[in-house]
């Protein structure tokens, strides 16, 4: 009886460690890219994936950063290369170019034209769904640094947040599915 | 049609593109009580796929799908 009870306390102690290593239902996802397309992509599948009753958290690092700058928002103090990298990279969805056909701006544009034409949302209206629907939004601290973003400049998500690469870490191992974008 | 179906809700998705129709079908079943069946209206050929395969992941059952000319209609059982 008693060798039952700790074969019993035994399996218990397993089946907690085993329910604990068990990968929640979870997207995590890296956002790196800056390009429209993916950028559009990222969001259809995060928030496709809420819908499927999935949690997901997003982690913008790199050239996908900019595409959460608010273009109605500016910082001050920054030094020169901050200055310039806040010029050239693209102030918030809005000016997020397409990766393919770009053709100096003409091809977004008439791609832009073409989703409003189709009823597909646009990426300002999508990460507002997103936000609506409760997706996590994590901010690669490291590259806000590296190109001089200021976190004043950053649009207003809630529960946006920065964080290092430990915490993409943490998130994607208890995830289901884990994508780089 | 709907006559031996009961439909609590019906939700207008016409025009609408991917993945919105999932994301208000998701939405929008929550609206009724479980065992209770919504409507969903859908110009989107790809719902064809997305709406059973958004159904099986989540617990819920389309009890059945009518094709009318570009618009499909979805009767959804809330079983989750």
């Amino acid at each position: 009886m008693e060798h039952i009870e700790t074969q019993l306390a035994e399996l218990k102690t397993q089946l907690d460690a085993l329910q604990k290593k068990s990968p929640e239902n979870k997207l995590s996802m890296i956002c790196f890219s800056g390009d429209l397309d993916k950028a559009l992509a990222s969001f259809i599948i995060a928030t496709g994936a809420v819908a499927m009753g999935m949690d997901v958290v997003m982690f913008f690092t790199f050239w996908g950063t900019p595409v959460l700058r608010d273009a109605n928002k500016s910082a001050g103090g920054k030094d020169t290369m901050g200055k310039m990298f806040g010029t050239m990279l693209p102030k918030g969805a809005g000016g997020v170019k397409l990766s393919k056909m770009n053709m100096g701006g003409m091809g977004t544009a008439m791609m832009k034209s073409l989703m409003k034409q189709k009823n597909v949302a646009s990426l300002d209206q999508m990460i507002k769904m997103a936000e609506e629907l409760g997706v996590r939004i994590y901010v690669c601290e490291m590259s806000m640094d590296l190109m001089g973003f200021k976190r004043e400049e950053m649009i207003q998500y809630e529960g946006l947040e920065f964080c290092g690469v430990a915490k993409f870490l943490e998130e994607a191992m208890d995830s289901k599915i884990q994508l780089f974008i | 049609m709907s006559d031996d179906i009961k439909i609590s809700k019906s939700f207008d998705l016409k025009g609408l593109a991917c993945p919105m129709p999932v994301v208000k079908v998701s939405k929008g079943i929550k609206e009724v009580e479980v065992g209770e069946v919504i409507e969903a209206l859908s110009t989107d050929p790809g719902a064809l796929t997305d709406i059973p395969a958004w159904a099986r992941t989540t617990g819920n059952e389309v009890v059945k799908t009518d094709q009318d000319g570009d618009v499909i209609r979805f009767y959804i059982k809330r079983n989750a």
